[in-house]
């Protein structure tokens, strides 16, 4: 009994809060755009009584996803997001990995301050950090003003507003869920077996390609999926930060819903995203399954 | 003393016993003058900021010697192991491999290799890959990989396990991995770094015999870093106790144990009786003066003792003898009152108080089964030593 209601909780929270909104969604997105208040039909009338049910059903269609296939711009920006994610991804791979390594062999009594530093930056909105790099990017921002005053540059260099600064908000937003399960592979890798390498035969380097590495796959893994999947429907940083030749399904997303006011649409892109990402979101949990099994 | 020509040793079994081994030709390489030391290490000293681990350390060893430095946590002996495998770097002094200055040869350019204490057994590859790993990294052919892998998996009897994950294998095998791994690649010298401290004790003494005969077979030096003193006892050609950077004594267990140099290394290894007092020498013969009232303790020994010089004598408690009645030809006899009875199953302890307020172990062997115990607490006894049981110590 207790074990049922244990086991009931979070399936509860997950149908009241995922299943429910997803049905609803998945029901504007089999809907038509309406001049309405809510913006499409048909409504359920449950007043109608079984005959109103089976107009409501009578009248549901895939016509919105048919006319996802009809423009190419909703393909278009499908694969732009999965690129944009790819790229940024790598990159912040890039960035995080050589500071996760830093802070794990980092003396100990230094660790905690260091892992605070990384963890820092959310205790300020993400909006507010998002409005500070175009304060540093914009034309006449910090960085310009900087690359100008020191005589590198002689006219300003335009970086807002351009993928480049799609790029950079993006890893530095997503840097602390790439750290933090590096970090964590890392930081219990016993010493030792770098040691043991090196005694039979591997030099430094080869020793972290053959050992350290291999020893944080897992922690790399998760690390890209943290990165990868929010990113592919971020929104706020293409849009603030990114430019008219960025394209994001985010973005188009939300030119659907409230310039065009076209929910059936904006609900199917909506659904196809979701269902974009529940591949790497399997592939993600896989991972964590096989990583416990591997410390079981 | 275990080292013996191939074929001689059952495999996997106890080593021949020690009478049989006399006949042959004792290896004992350090008492030859013309043998050329393997490892020598000159003058070496090691400190970590102002911790000196090593102290102006000077000792040779010898090839195909099983060598084990002993000694309690923090003495040294971890250290002087990671500075032959080339993971610390002397303050002061040379080390020698082969006639070869180690100074600036790092880890991976040394013909030495070594068995961790945790084994380090990479957890992300196969017992078969963990055994490849060095031999891969010399860049031998596959061919030469796996005849080298597979007659190492034989070796430590491991054939069944070459595909699984160090997780999926038990301690005694991960051990036995660990050794396999550090043979592959035919060392000159191999380090082994409390290597059977994780396992159970039974399992121990078996895998203490199974690295001896592993020895034997390949030929290979092995230097042992131990705080155990019977595995120590156990497996060594020679022992090394050392005590805060220093050694204190080398000699083959035997001696170790029979000879010991100073009350330090009598009372590290295995358990002892001390009394201290004043030399009266005679000859050969020391008369001890140690309690007023009781008659001097008679002792023999080769090194010379100043009349009145503060002396200590060190006797085993299995030398001591123990009875009821007033023995009679005992050189040294000495009555008392037991206090104490330690019963182990194959031996019994007594401790005797005697007048002067020394306690005194003395050791039997009961040979006979559940015999009626004929000595119990707070009986008046006797206990007795011949002149040449007990050796004198100056310190």
């Amino acid at each position: 009994m207790r074990r049922a209601f244990l086991i009931a909780v979070p399936y509860l929270w997950l149908v009241a809060l995922f299943l429910i909104p997803f049905v609803i969604v998945l029901k504007i997105a089999l809907s038509d755009v309406a001049l309405a208040r809510p913006p499409y039909m048909p409504q359920l009338d449950l007043s109608a009584g079984w005959d109103g049910i089976t107009a409501f059903f009578a009248a549901l269609d895939f016509e919105n996803f048919w006319f996802l296939t009809t423009d190419d711009l909703y393909w278009k920006a499908y694969l732009s997001s999965l690129q944009i994610a790819l790229i940024s991804t790598v990159m912040t791979l890039l960035v995080g990995y050589p500071i996760a390594y830093g802070m794990a062999r980092a003396a100990p009594e230094w660790r905690p301050t260091l892992l605070m530093l990384v963890i820092l930056p959310f205790w300020t909105s993400f909006l507010i950090r998002v409005y500070a790099w175009m304060g540093i990017l914009s034309n006449e921002g910090l960085l310009n003003q900087f690359l100008m005053w020191t005589g590198i540059m002689s006219a300003p260099l335009t970086i807002l507003n351009t993928n480049t600064a799609v790029y950079i908000g993006i890893v530095y937003t997503y840097l602390p869920f790439m750290i933090l399960p590096i970090y964590s592979a890392l930081e219990r890798m016993d010493d030792s077996l770098l040691e043991a390498a090196e005694d039979l035969g591997c030099s430094r380097t080869s020793a972290f390609w053959l050992v350290t590495i291999p020893l944080s796959k897992n922690g790399i893994i998760a690390g890209c999926f943290l990165v990868f999947i929010p990113v592919i429907g971020e929104f706020v940083i293409p849009s603030l930060l990114g430019g008219s030749g960025t394209l994001m399904i985010g973005k188009v997303l939300w030119e659907e819903f409230f310039s065009n006011r076209d929910w059936p649409v904006a609900s199917a892109v909506a659904v196809i995203l979701l269902l974009i990402l529940v591949i790497p979101i399997i592939l993600f949990q896989r991972n964590e399954q096989k990583q416990r099994e591997a410390e079981g | 003393m275990h080292f013996l020509p191939g074929g001689s040793i059952l495999p996997g079994r106890h080593p021949v016993s020690k009478e049989y081994t006399v006949a042959q030709t004792v290896f004992a390489p350090w008492e030859d003058p013309n043998e050329k030391p393997l490892i020598q290490f000159r003058n070496v000293t090691k400190r970590f900021g102002d911790f000196t681990a090593i102290d102006d350390l000077t000792q040779d060893i010898f090839a195909k010697e099983f060598f084990a430095l002993l000694g309690p946590s923090g003495c040294g002996k971890t250290t002087m192991m990671r500075m032959l495998a080339g993971f610390e770097a002397p303050t002061k002094g040379q080390i020698f491999i082969a006639g070869q200055d180690m100074a600036r040869i790092p880890p991976n350019k040394r013909a030495v290799n070594m068995m961790f204490q945790s084994y380090a057994l990479f957890p992300h590859l196969s017992v078969w890959d963990n055994i490849a790993f060095g031999l891969k990294r010399e860049g031998k052919d596959a061919e030469t990989i796996n005849a080298r892998v597979e007659e190492m998996l034989r070796l430590t009897r491991l054939s069944k396990f070459a595909k699984r994950k160090p997780h999926q294998i038990s301690g005694g095998q991960r051990q036995r991995v660990a050794l396999a791994r550090s043979l592959a690649k035919a060392p000159k010298l191999l380090l082994l770094d409390e290597p059977l401290g994780a396992l159970d004790k039974k399992l121990r003494q078996d895998t203490q015999f199974e690295l001896m005969d592993i020895q034997e077979k390949t030929g290979t030096t092995f230097v042992i870093v131990t705080h155990d003193q019977e595995e120590a006892m156990t497996v060594a050609s020679r022992v090394a106790v050392m005590d805060e950077g220093r050694i204190i004594q080398v000699a083959t267990p035997a001696q170790i144990y029979e000879a010991p140099n100073s009350v330090y290394v009598a009372d590290f290894i295995g358990d002892v009786n001390i009394i201290s007092g004043r030399a009266d020498p005679n000859g050969e013969k020391v008369a001890i003066q140690w309690a007023e009232g009781q008659p001097d303790i008679i002792g023999t020994t080769t090194t010379r003792f100043d009349k009145g010089q503060e002396i200590h004598f060190a006797i085993r408690p299995e030398k001591v003898g123990i009875s009821t009645e007033e023995p009679q030809d005992a050189a040294n006899k000495v009555q008392g009152k037991v206090l104490d009875i330690a019963y182990l199953g194959n031996i019994s302890t007594y401790h005797v108080e005697l007048p002067t307020g020394h306690v005194i172990k003395a050791q039997t062997a009961n040979t006979r089964r559940l015999s009626r115990r004929q000595i119990t607490w707070e009986d008046p006894v006797w206990i007795s030593w011949t002149d040449t049981a007990g050796v004198l110590l100056e310190r």
